[in-house]
């Protein structure tokens, strides 16, 4: 396509809005569809980024028609989207929302749902651009991605004479897999349907204002990069909490656990972000390949029983509330050896941070929610002050929040004021949280719109995901071969046994 | 919290900021900009509001300042309010006799440090907007044209007097549409020859988009005059047939071009705080908003000759 006179890089009014499309959304009638998905999509209409013709198609084993889903979508868009209602953007939005009921098996339905689409060119001009959101469980991908083939919806036009070819997109949530072989098997059944470049993997954790502002961070400025190696840095700390149990997941949790649930994408991808070179640039393929690097340079502990902890929630107090053990809760078996907590040490085979531990830990029906990254730097080697004066200095620290309360926290010490030199440690905090939150696009608006455009830095690709999984298979495996984990009470830091994995270090985690 | 200090000095106010920020607990803290409001007593309760809704994206210290009589003795009162519901604080300086063509000296101290400055003038703002005092601390100066008695002349001026770093909220207001001609024209079209934008009879706003339409297409727009509200309508015309965006009643527009069906457009007009708010976003000088205001200005000299 030629480029067009009216955008041109130095008018940053002008935000770029996806051209026109069709989004079909597989598994309308789940959560994430009515809290999240259906929301942003509202929001970024009415931020102006969808293109006029926009269209939105369910598809669900529901007996309904349009109206329907228009009313789902209508009253999710009312309880949970982020910037007012406007009757004006409702009504482009409803124009094309549309809806094909049926089962993932069945043929009909699918050859209906590309008349659907057909007719949604004809009608609003959407190109015959598609974009497939399976947001259902992962044991359906096999048979929708196949009907899709079947019913010839994930095969794009030849070009027309202008040499314009529509696109076909496919949008899958995590798990990607539970280990390595099955991630494979995933990806090679996506592969034979649509090229790599089709397939946008959502980790919504990457769609995060901090999570970016990392990048602005680390290589936007001179101040933090001379200090970001094992020449200062001590060791990182990468948590991910939760107050919260498993819920209503458990036939989702119960043999997956805390590591593959969490570690393996959103604390490895944070991870990767934290330890990666500079990349060339901010274009897909280069921080794709520093991201690579950093995870194929990672190393797990010699000695897994040392460096990895898990462990299960036992009942508690949570918050002020009594609450269930992990064992206790429906739909999990009394002997389930599945962890809700889980810890490892990992370190990094690199010039930069060789000798510099990275902990990460994640759990259910923890003290408090939050995700962090905390680097922890080394003391002063020399301290010219008496040991009395610096009793209460700890460790420098740059913590970035992700959530909640998002912002970055630098911590470092201080004088005492009065006539002692009393040294004592400080916080200097930058927070998004204390005023940007209203206009902080959501994470899923951001990576809609990402899709649509077909802008795929945020999104982790296939290779990623395969060493993600190399890293934590031996971990798995060891922990299916060893001792049952360790019980922990609702509402406490987690297991004794993930304590001690710093305190051999002689270091320990920052409190949650 | 409010505090009310009357017959004040500068010295005065910063201390009473200083303890208002003690005692809440350091709202200043998240403050990214300064925002100047040169304002006078009728207009400046909207432009106060409009700023502290602006502030919820963009937490700043705003300082109103408010013309008083200028004839009699210089006198200050200032009106400090921190803490009321949105981030940031608001200062209102009144400004009394000869003090006021001063506004400057009582305004530098009274800045966040570090801080950038914006200084808006809701009203009827100076034709060199860096020239005046308030503007020569603003690293952005936002005028309105709309606000003039004459939007076009005062267009005329801006273009005149711009200096980098200058910017229009009719500027501004033309964004939404903008973005949905650039959006348009981001789909295969036919070659385009020209066209037409339809608004009300003195719509700056208008007036640009035509500038910078005739600007970065290189074939002429008219500027044709409807009975509002606001912009009507703008037609692309080309080899493949019109494409039009028409929107009758300022809120809901279609897009209808040649063998392809109508589609339907939300397409608002925003207030004055969404505005200021886009404002705010980006504080470097707009160089396509120098050059459709350039264009316009030698458009309208044109046609004056």
């Amino acid at each position: 396509m030629t480029s067009n006179p009216l955008r041109d890089p130095r008018d940053r009014r002008i935000p770029q809005v996806a051209g026109p499309c069709v989004l079909v959304l597989f598994g309308v009638t789940g959560d994430l569809a009515s809290k999240k998905l259906l929301p942003a999509i509202y929001d970024l209409a009415n931020r102006g980024l969808l293109p006029p013709g926009f269209s939105l198609v369910g598809f669900a084993r529901r007996d309904w028609v349009d109206e329907d889903f228009a009313k789902l979508t209508h009253d999710a868009v009312k309880a949970h989207a982020r910037t007012p209602f406007r009757e004006a953007v409702w009504r482009q939005l409803n124009e094309g929302v549309r809806f094909v009921p049926g089962e993932f098996g069945d043929d009909a339905a699918f050859d209906n749902l590309a008349d659907t689409v057909a007719q949604l060119d004809a009608e609003r001009g959407t190109g015959g651009n598609y974009a497939f959101y399976l947001s259902i469980p992962p044991k359906a991908f096999p048979t929708v991605v196949q009907q899709l083939k079947r019913s010839g919806l994930s095969s794009a036009p030849e070009p027309d004479a202008l040499g314009h070819r529509p696109w076909r997109r496919v949008v899958i949530e995590k798990p990607f897999g539970h280990d390595l072989a099955s991630a494979r098997e995933l990806n090679s059944m996506l592969d034979a349907v649509f090229p790599p470049h089709a397939v946008f993997r959502i980790d919504h954790y990457l769609g995060k204002e901090t999570v970016q502002n990392l990048l602005a961070l680390r290589f936007a400025n001179t101040l933090f990069e001379p200090i970001w190696n094992r020449g200062y840095v001590d060791h990182v700390q990468i948590t991910m909490a939760e107050d919260i149990g498993i819920g209503g997941r458990a036939g989702y949790y119960d043999g997956i656990g805390a590591a593959r649930d969490v570690i393996q994408n959103h604390l490895l991808q944070l991870l990767a972000l934290t330890a990666m070179e500079e990349p060339l640039s901010f274009s897909a393929d280069s921080l794709r390949a520093e991201k690579e690097k950093a995870l194929s340079a990672v190393k797990i502990p010699d000695d897994l029983a040392a460096g990895t902890a898990r462990g299960q929630y036992s009942a508690g107090w949570q918050g002020g509330v009594a609450v269930g053990g992990f064992l206790e809760e429906d739909g999990i078996a009394p002997d389930s050896t599945t962890e809700t907590y889980a810890a490892i040490r990992l370190g990094i085979d690199t010039r930069r941070w060789a000798g510099v531990p990275f902990y990460l830990r994640t759990g259910k029906r923890l003290t408090s929610r939050m995700t962090e990254i905390a680097v922890m730097f080394q003391r002063a080697p020399h301290l010219p002050f008496a040991a009395t004066d610096t009793q209460e200095l700890g460790q420098n620290a740059l913590v970035i929040r992700v959530q909640p309360d998002e912002g970055i926290t630098v911590r470092f010490g201080s004088k005492v004021p009065g006539s002692a030199m009393e040294v004592r440690d400080v916080n200097m905090d930058f927070a998004y949280g204390e005023s940007f939150t209203e206009s902080s696009p959501e994470a899923y608006e951001r990576l809609l719109l990402d899709v649509l455009i077909g802008d795929p830095p945020l999104f982790p690709r296939q290779e990623e995901v395969e060493l993600s999984w190399q890293i934590l298979d031996p971990i798995e495996e060891f922990w299916a071969t060893h001792d049952k984990p360790e019980q922990y009470p609702a509402g406490t830091t987690g297991p004794a046994s993930s304590d001690a994995l710093l305190a051999n270090d002689g270091r320990a985690w920052r409190r949650l | 919290m409010l505090i009310d200090l009357t017959d004040t000095t500068t010295g005065d106010i910063r201390a009473a900021l200083t303890k208002a920020r003690d005692q809440l607990g350091g709202p200043t803290t998240g403050v990214v900009l300064n925002l100047i409001i040169v304002a006078d007593e009728t207009s400046q309760h909207d432009a106060v509001r409009a700023a502290s809704q602006a502030g919820r994206e963009h937490p700043c210290r705003v300082l109103a300042v408010i013309a008083r009589d200028p004839r009699g003795e210089s006198r200050l009162d200032a009106e400090i309010r921190t803490g009321e519901g949105a981030p940031g604080q608001t200062v209102l300086l009144r400004m009394y006799g000869p003090m006021s063509l001063h506004a400057d000296s009582v305004v530098a101290p009274l800045l966040v440090p570090d801080t950038p400055v914006v200084t808006w003038w809701p009203g009827t703002g100076p034709a060199a907007p860096s020239a005046s005092p308030l503007g020569a601390l603003a690293q952005r100066r936002v005028t309105d044209a709309a606000a003039a008695s004459v939007p076009g002349e005062a267009l005329a001026a801006l273009a005149s007097g711009y200096r980098p770093g200058d910017t229009d909220l009719a500027w501004t207001r033309a964004t939404t549409w903008r973005s949905l001609l650039a959006a348009t024209l981001d789909q295969q079209h036919g070659e385009i020859s020209g066209g037409v934008v339809i608004a009300e009879e003195h719509n700056p706003s208008a007036d640009l988009i035509a500038a910078w339409l005739t600007d970065r297409l290189g074939v002429p727009f008219r500027r044709d005059v409807s009975g509002g509200p606001g912009i009507t309508q703008v037609t692309f015309s080309s080899s493949e047939g019109d494409i039009t965006i028409s929107r009758p009643d300022g809120r809901n527009a279609t897009l209808t071009r040649a063998d392809q069906p109508e589609r339907y457009v939300a397409l608002h007009r925003r207030d004055a705080a969404e505005l200021l708010a886009e404002e705010l976003r980006r504080l470097d000088p707009d160089e396509i908003y120098r050059e459709s205001l350039a264009q316009f200005a030698a458009g309208a000299a044109a046609q004056g000759s």
